[in-house]
């Protein structure tokens, strides 16, 4: 392991790797990544991976729907030759009241200023897009046919097998266990294999993100939360887009090789580490997803498990530097959509880190809260 | 038998050679291997294909069999139909 780096960047998820591989492909070679465990090892490879960019502020819709082109052109951008299983066959969200469906109205106005190709379906309509649908009860959905599924572990080794191309060192199995800094400037990273001397730091430690910014003695404004999900056997495609209502506050996809993955927001959960599986939400999970589409009754769930949403206040990331310390970077605060706007996030940092004009206009900068100039995301689960 | 023709894994289809390239490249514990090729992804869970792979990180690696991981065993404990917990707590939902 290199002893001396201009940047070290904590977490080996989709994020820090692809941060790492943004640094890299701006000139910014010299890029130690630390991971404890193995790349993917986090939320990324927990997640659902799901990729939409129907979403109700104008800057998560931005990042979406440049992460999607970048998704779409993964193999060439990148130059390396990995299948990120990249399915475009839309999201289909379902409103049950007539207030659901006033927001969705709302939201694609934003989206369709920004060129997003989605539109309102009636309860009729949403049943020729998924003909197993049970449609009791629905008001109307919105549907976007570019939304879709990636493989997050393909897109995470992408980026990494990128980053490293370029020079980038990759250290799995490597855990940082603190930040030395001096006069508030970052001078450096101890970790269980040794120190590395660096001025800059790069908090992407996702649901661990909090507690690696206390060591710099800063109180980030989010916190982590149990997120379950599961998979069944695979099965004939049924299912073409992502389903996901927000007032059920679950979202369900077939997966190109067959296979169901599923999972819902849980109500009352506490902040915490936890990713422990739970009985009851096998029970839960069970009744919605087959209100919804009756004919999963017979199919058999074959794994459950869980991952950490890392939330913040206005369900929007933080990207940022942090006066607090100079040198001190974060990317956190993802609630629930990370993997899906990794690509973007990956140049938004390092155009912070090279002090370069940001290449997407977003304020996603810790100030914001101080500032109060805060719009919430309304549409999350 | 050649490498290629060797299923490793039955549930999923991934076949030795798949598995020694992916050891070669780096991914030297069940769990990655899992999840860059879905082995042990399948109904039985790896329940068939984990000592297999054990044994061919060891012989890769050098690294003694006893020290290498197996992966996480995750509930359900065999597969269970969506009916079958529907059974159990009905199928009135609370939204
Ligand atoms: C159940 C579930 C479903 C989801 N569904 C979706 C979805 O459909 N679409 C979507 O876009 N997003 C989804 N998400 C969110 C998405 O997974 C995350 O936002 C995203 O993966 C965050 O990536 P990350 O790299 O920031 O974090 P992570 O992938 O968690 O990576 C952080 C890494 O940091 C490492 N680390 C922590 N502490 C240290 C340390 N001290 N030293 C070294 N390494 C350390 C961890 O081991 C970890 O690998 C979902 C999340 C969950 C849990």
């Amino acid at each position: 392991m290199k002893n001396k780096a201009s940047v070290v960047v904590i977490g080996g998820g989709v994020v820090g790797c692809s941060i790492a591989y943004n640094l890299a492909k701006k000139g910014i070679t010299d890029v130690v990544l630390i991971e404890k465990s193995f790349l993917s090892s986090g939320a990324t490879g927990r997640c659902g991976a799901g990729v939409r960019q129907q979403w109700g502020t104008k800057q998560n819709c931005l990042l979406a729907r440049e992460s999607i082109r970048i998704f779409e052109n993964f193999k060439d951008i990148l130059e390396i030759n990995r299948d990120i299983e990249l399915k475009q066959k839309g999201y289909l969200l379902l409103a049950y009241s007539e207030n659901e469906l006033k927001q969705f109205k709302k939201n694609i106005e934003i989206q369709h200023s920004l060129s997003i190709p989605s539109r309102l379906v009636t309860p009729q309509e949403a049943k020729e897009i998924v003909p197993g649908l049970n449609i009791d009860k629905l008001v109307g959905g919105a549907f976007c046919s570019t939304d879709g599924h990636a493989n997050p572990f393909q897109v995470n080794i992408g980026y990494a097998e990128a980053a490293e191309r370029l020079g980038v060192e990759i250290n799995k199995f490597t855990e940082v266990k603190g930040i030395r800094v001096k006069n508030n400037s970052i001078i450096g990273v101890e970790t269980n294999k040794g120190f590395i001397e660096t001025s800059k730091v790069v908090d992407a430690a996702g649901g661990w993100s909090q507690q690696i910014a206390k060591w710099v003695g800063v109180e980030l404004p989010i916190y982590s939360e149990r997120h379950e999900i599961l998979v069944t056997e695979p099965v004939k495609p049924m299912l073409d887009p992502m389903l996901m209502s927000f007032s059920f506050n679950i979202y369900c996809q077939q997966t190109p090789e067959g296979s169901f993955i599923m999972g819902y927001g849980p109500e009352n959960e506490p902040p915490s580490y936890n990713m422990n599986s739970s009985w009851r939400f096998l029970e839960t999970m069970a009744q919605k997803a087959t209100f919804l589409l009756p004919s999963l009754k017979d199919i058999r769930i074959i794994r459950q498990w869980a991952g950490l949403y890392n939330m913040s206040p206005d369900k929007q990331p933080i990207v940022s530097k942090l006066n607090e310390v100079e040198g001190f970077y974060v990317a956190c605060g993802f609630s629930g959509h990370g993997f899906m706007l990794a690509p973007a996030i990956g140049i938004l940092m390092a155009d912070i880190i090279t002090e370069s004009q940001l290449t997407y206009d977003v304020v996603l900068d810790i100030e914001r809260f101080k500032r109060g100039e805060v719009i919430a995301e309304p549409s999350v689960v | 038998m050649s490498e290629e023709k060797i299923i490793i894994c039955r549930c999923e289809d991934i076949t030795l050679e798949e598995v020694r390239e992916a050891i070669k490249n780096g991914f030297t514990t069940i769990e990655e291997i899992k999840r860059i090729l879905r082995t042990g992804m399948g109904p039985c869970q790896g329940k068939s294909c984990g000592l297999l792979i054990a044994r061919e990180i060891s012989q890769i690696t050098g690294t003694p069999i006893e020290e290498i991981e197996l992966q996480n065993i995750r509930p359900p404990y065999g597969g269970i139909l969506f009916k079958e917990i529907l059974n159990n707590v009905g199928d009135k939902i609370e939204k």
